[in-house]
């Protein structure tokens, strides 16, 4: 069930030549890499944290109103992330693009000092500062896949997904520490915040490296990638079957705002318990990255998404199932931060020796943008059902929308004979 | 590219660690400002709930009263630390911090002390007392899970002071929606203001992008909506209109005229304030309107305009936001 062997390794780039340090886990660029998602995070983290406190009290401004750009910014996004996949692609430069999201992101930081009470303009930040995230994420993965052996990939995005919580943790405690010692000045925090994205570009100008180990990916004679070649990667069949899949499973995902009322409302649980609940999430998510990703190398990626898609189906019937107190809580939070462990680097480890190096880019931000637009159709379905069925009846409808998915997921990427023999990868 | 040595590279980032380092230092020790002392109540008289021709409101962040007579004059100001306030028959409510990031609903008696406290989710929006006193009503802003996303949303709760009945969230309510029974997860409630049955109220609900006036019945769990458009209802003393915030264009985004709804005939008033308001308004009588506005640094006045929509507005307290009147 590994997917690799449906790829061409031909069009694979060379490994990464002689491991001069046998004993490292992940190679250097994967750790700068995850060096410099997590200092990003906590940049990010600290204005989260601090955002609310801000739009409410510090500017008095009735936050209910930004949400009417959400769809338009969600869809603006998908198609940059798109449009930026394929220019790292063309004129393979995925750490200049990377490097542009990362330090649109920190500029963003700044902006909301500029920004002052005009909600346009807070909205605009917002939206530039998710763009650079949005810009970022492609060929940030592209380059991890680019700089581990396809044997080596779980474990590679385990450990930077890991590190990138680490930084998401890190966040809040950074903001609340500047606002002891500045009290309601919110200012100190965003600036505090730039400071820490710029110390990211910083590392990763340095650090992460556009071809890896030295080796040249492509050869300069190699022709650019035209939008062409870009739109005929979707005709290829094992990347068209994984965008499917993804978007496929993007579509059992109803959200951690559903997942998190449901839990709140089933158990009673005082209000002012609720921002805990994404805490407990993100710890399993930190804790179980890193292994699931060494598992994923071992018995396959396939096997291991659709575990993590498993969790994520159990987690919805326990919403609606007869487990009551604690117990529902901590099964809950635990099994839905193993679905996000299991699924999300993983499935991009999975997707990667499936793309061209070529396309990685490209391929690898039409995955993502075909999650996240898919996700954007599911909440909303589930927000339907929720209205027309009640919650409980809604979630078992979602688990086995899970289900179906699974199925299908299956269906898509792994050939009968291959589940049959149940046969391991190398 | 040019091969530059590790030992270099980590210096460099170790340089711009310390550059940067001290810019956020530097930035963060210039905007440290000790906090101001709490203001002890100056004159001989402390602030009371007790009612009388005095407005209450919030300057600089703790509870006051001024002379209605002269609303700009001298102001006697309590050490109770709010951010929003409201009094009626002598209870008070006073939304305030319980830790550096959490606050709690505080019922007040006559003598500003103490008698109940709720710590409540988010971050403090709207507060109200029914006339009589008994009942009583707060709004919190809970969200912001993830920077990204618009997950804002709002908790209204409500308590009755005399059996301790407590509402945690208006959204376990029954909903009747355009004469339909309705439910959806998106449901927020805001702004609540009571009828003199201290059963009945107004609220705001808001669902798939819109804003209703709901009238709700706390016995009977349940709300219906009445109007679109209609935010943060505030009833008059006689109990026939509501003076509330219209979404120009239904847009929020554009901001809020200040209008009043005559609850037999439906008909709406703007009133003469042409600024948008993002404040439940205060009756100080049966023909004015109380509200804060703030300037463009964010500092608040209280100003006064009447509901019948002649006049002009006027400023009636300077940087004091909250207000209500000691009925």
């Amino acid at each position: 069930m590994y997917l690799s062997t449906v790829s061409r390794p031909a069009a694979d780039p060379p490994g990464p030549g002689p491991r001069r340090r046998r004993f490292a886990l992940v190679s250097g660029n994967v750790v700068a890499l995850g060096t410099v998602s997590l200092i990003t995070d906590v940049s990010a983290e600290m204005v989260a944290a601090v955002l609310p406190l801000y739009l409410v009290l510090g500017l008095q401004l009735s936050p209910v109103a930004f949400g009417v750009l959400d769809g338009v910014h969600t869809g603006a996004t998908a198609l940059l992330r798109v449009v930026g996949g394929f220019a790292a692609d063309r004129f393979r430069r995925r750490k200049l693009i990377a490097g542009i999201g990362y330090t649109l992101s920190a500029v963003a930081k700044l902006g909301l000092l500029l920004a002052g009470r005009s909600i346009p303009a807070i909205g605009a930040v917002i939206a530039v500062d998710r763009l650079g995230k949005g810009v970022r994420s492609a060929p940030r993965d592209a380059l991890i896949t680019l700089s581990t052996p396809p044997e080596a990939l779980g474990r590679a995005f385990g450990v930077h997904r890991a590190m990138d919580s680490v930084g998401a943790f890190l966040g809040p405690l950074a903001a609340f520490a500047v606002l002891l010692v500045v009290g309601q000045s919110y200012d100190a925090v965003f600036v505090t915040s730039f400071c820490v994205a710029a110390l990211a570009v910083v590392v990763l100008v340095l650090f992460v490296r556009e071809r890896p180990d030295g080796g040249p990916t492509e050869g300069p004679s190699e022709p650019t990638v035209s939008v062409r070649e870009a739109f005929g990667l979707l005709r290829s069949k094992p990347a068209r079957r994984l965008v499917l899949a993804a978007a496929m499973l993007g579509l059992a995902t109803i959200g951690d705002g559903f997942v998190y009322l449901l839990l709140q409302r089933r158990e009673d649980l005082g209000l002012r318990w609720f921002p805990l609940l994404a805490v407990g999430t993100s710890l399993a998510y930190l804790l179980l990255a890193a292994p699931l990703g060494v598992l994923a190398d071992r018995i396959g990626r396939l096997p291991v998404v659709i575990g993590g898609y498993t969790a994520l189906g159990v987690t919805y019937l326990l919403l609606a199932g007869p487990v009551d107190g604690w117990p529902l809580i901590a099964l809950t939070l635990a099994l839905y931060g193993a679905f996000y462990a299991a699924t999300d680097g993983v499935l991009i480890a999975l997707a990667g020796p499936v793309l061209p190096a070529r396309l990685r880019t490209t391929g690898i931000a039409l995955v993502q943008t075909g999650q996240a637009l898919a996700y954007l159709v599911s909440s909303v379905l589930f927000g339907l059902a929720w209205q027309a069925w009640g919650p409980e009846n809604a979630i078992r409808a979602a688990a086995v929308a899970v289900a179906g998915v699974l199925v299908g997921t299956l269906l898509l990427l792994a050939s009968p004979s291959r589940l049959i023999n149940r046969k391991v990868p190398r | 590219m040019t091969a530059i040595s590790t030992r270099a590279k980590i210096g460099v980032v170790v340089a711009s660690a310390v550059l940067l380092g001290s810019v956020a230092a530097g930035y963060v020790a210039m905007a440290a400002e000790p906090a101001p002392p709490p203001p002890p109540a100056t004159g001989d008289q402390a602030v009371t709930l007790t009612p009388g021709p005095r407005l209450l409101a919030i300057t600089d962040r703790y509870v006051s009263t001024v002379a209605t007579a002269d609303p700009a004059g001298s102001r006697t100001v309590s050490g109770l630390e709010c951010l929003r306030v409201y009094a009626a028959a002598g209870t008070g409510v006073c939304l305030k911090p319980e830790t550096a990031w959490s606050y709690q609903m505080v019922v007040l008696d006559v003598a500003l002390r103490q008698t109940r406290a709720i710590s409540v989710p988010g971050l403090p929006n709207r507060a109200r007392v029914s006339a009589s006193g008994r009942m009583v009503s707060w709004t919190t802003f809970v969200g912001g899970d993830s920077y990204t996303s618009s997950g804002f949303s709002t908790r209204t709760g409500i308590l009755d002071t005399t059996t301790g009945v407590t509402v945690a969230s208006l959204e376990e309510f029954a909903v009747t929606l355009n004469g339909r029974s309705y439910r959806h997860p998106d449901v927020n409630y805001w702004g609540v203001t009571f009828t003199a049955d201290d059963n009945r109220f107004y609220a705001t609900l808001s669902t798939g992008g819109r804003r209703y006036l709901v009238r709700g019945d706390l016995a009977a769990r349940t709300v219906e909506t009445l109007k679109e458009n209609v935010e943060c209802p505030s009833l008059s003393p006689d109990g026939t209109r509501l003076a509330f915030k219209e979404a120009i264009d239904a847009d929020p985004a554009k901001g809020w005229r200040l209008s009043v709804l005559d609850l037999t005939t439906m008909r709406v008033t703007a009133t003469a304030e042409t600024t948008s308001v993002d404040d439940q308004a205060a009756w100080l009588d049966g023909s004015t309107l109380a509200y804060t506005l703030r300037q463009s640094d964010g500092r608040p006045d209280v100003w006064s305009v009447p509901a019948d929509g002649s006049g002009t507005p006027r400023l009636v307290i300077p940087g004091a936001e909250s207000p209500s009147p000691l009925t």
